[in-house]
């Protein structure tokens, strides 16, 4: 296997993400930095990150319907496939990385010793899967389609159905944490947190489409959500990275 | 001869794709990061939990602290990702020396490199175990001082925020590394600063290290945009 060429990653488009303080989401407030944040050009401490393989997960991590569930039972709700690729910004598949995933369960409640919501557990349903991507970039999931929940924040805010996605390509530049949510949801347009991000198109790639061709019939419904990790160069100058 | 102005030909398209827009990590972070500490046990092996595995070659260290808001107050829902090189100065990655093109093993069986640490619920502490990383090699011929690479998300942090951290008992290598030096206020350098506490560095008595980050406000830690 000849060694990929150390290149840097293509800078953050911070105005395409939200902004550290975004002051309707309440919490961001007292956590966001407020002085700049200093830019540093990679380093092979940029450009490097941790690596998985099959050893470090198990069949069955991204089947929510099972993973949690009592033999021969299932947990509530509604059944999705979700699946999709992960890409750079160059549209290459980034393969062999691990995405996790965690959310409410159908009630919109969270199995987390914090979480105190009325809705009920699911004694079927724990919340949380993960897989590596293949060669093309692709994963899936299958689970149940999260319930809405309230959230204090605003006196009548409320999360709109959403799964927590963690991915991290294959430099700790990339590492990215973001939510998906559900085409259609009228709840996403009311969000403070999704409202957080400033462009309406980047809100826009944080909604999974309803897939109908990959729908199993009389199974489960299909969403497709690609996740775009950043790019990085293809050449290589004079400005180069020592020691690689 | 001009060639006649035809921009559709012309102009060729640049057109990547966007990036992926963060959302915050949210409270239950746990959940899809740590099941254990979100309150149960869902996987075989939870990962990042061993840093540096049994063989790694180094002092082996402790580093303890807690991430404190812009009120002072500790934040006690923080997921904290740490990359760090091994003590020869290399990550366990295919881009490092050796690795992955059929030359040696670049760092030793085990050695991830990687790991997750959450803060305890109510105090908002939290401490990981590991060896003290070698310093690496930086841009342009220039070395870097040994530091550890973190990553912190919590409710409330948009977008995950990165930051290193320097062994205050490493002034010479500190003084010359081009990243602390990129600092203006040289004050704030302190801010990546942990402090040695305790221990000798043996497997039987880690070196034990104080590393505070505060998010905004009076010291508040130096972030990157990496």
């Amino acid at each position: 296997m000849t060694r990929p060429k150390p290149t840097d990653y293509y800078a953050r488009d911070r105005r395409w993400h939200p902004p550290a303080y975004a002051p309707d989401y309440k919490t961001s407030v007292s956590r966001s930095p407020r002085l700049p944040l200093l830019s540093l050009e990679n380093t092979a401490s940029e450009i490097t990150g941790p690596t998985f393989g099959q050893n470090d997960i198990a069949v069955g991590d991204n089947d929510l319907l099972s993973n949690f569930a009592r033999p021969g039972e299932n947990p509530i709700g509604e059944r999705i496939l979700l699946h999709g690729r992960v890409l750079d910004e160059n549209a290459r598949p980034v393969p062999n990385t691990l995405v996790e995933i965690w959310q409410a369960n159908a009630s919109g409640r969270y199995r987390h010793k914090k979480d105190g919501y009325i809705g009920a557990l699911d004694p079927n349903f724990g919340g949380c899967g993960r897989t590596l991507t293949d060669d093309q970039g692709a994963y899936a999931f299958r689970t149940i389609k999260p319930g809405a929940y309230p959230w204090r924040n605003g006196l009548n805010d409320w999360r709109p159905a959403h799964i927590h996605v963690s991915v991290f390509g294959h430099a700790f530049a990339q590492r990215l944490i973001t939510q998906l949510y559900f085409e259609g949801d009228p709840l996403i347009a009311r969000c403070p947190i999704v409202n957080t991000i400033p462009d309406p198109a980047a809100v826009q790639q944080l909604i999974a489409r309803l897939d109908i061709n990959e729908t199993l019939p009389l199974d489960m419904i299909a969403y497709r959500f690609d996740i775009v990790l950043r790019g990085r160069r293809s050449t290589l100058f004079e400005n180069r990275m020592e020691g690689n | 001869m001009t060639l006649p102005y035809r921009p559709h030909f012309l102009q060729q398209s640049l057109t990547p794709l966007k990036e992926t827009p963060s959302q915050t990590a949210g409270p239950y972070v746990h959940i899809g990061l740590a099941p254990g500490d979100a309150g149960f046990q869902i996987y075989d092996t939870e990962l990042g939990q061993d840093i540096a595995g049994p063989n790694a070659a180094g002092d082996r260290i402790r580093v303890e602290g807690r991430v404190f808001d812009g009120t002072g107050a500790p934040v006690r829902d923080v997921l904290i990702e740490v990359w760090q090189a091994n003590a020869a100065g290399l990550y366990p990655h295919p881009e490092t020396p050796g690795t992955g093109d059929g030359g040696p093993e670049s760092t030793e069986n085990g050695f991830r490199g990687w790991g997750r640490v959450i803060s305890n619920f109510e105090s908002g502490s939290w401490s990981f175990d590991t060896i003290k990383p070698g310093g690496v090699a930086g841009r342009n011929g220039r070395s870097m001082a040994p530091h550890i690479n973190l990553w912190i998300v919590a409710r409330g942090i948009n977008v995950g925020l990165n930051t290193r951290l320097y062994f205050a008992d490493e002034p010479d290598a500190n003084a010359s590394d081009p990243v602390l030096n990129l600092i203006e206020q040289t004050d704030r350098r302190a801010t990546l600063l942990a402090q040695p506490v305790s221990g000798t560095g043996s497997a039987q008595n880690p070196r034990v290290y104080q590393f505070d980050i505060h998010l905004q406000g009076p010291g508040e830690t130096v972030f990157f945009d990496i």
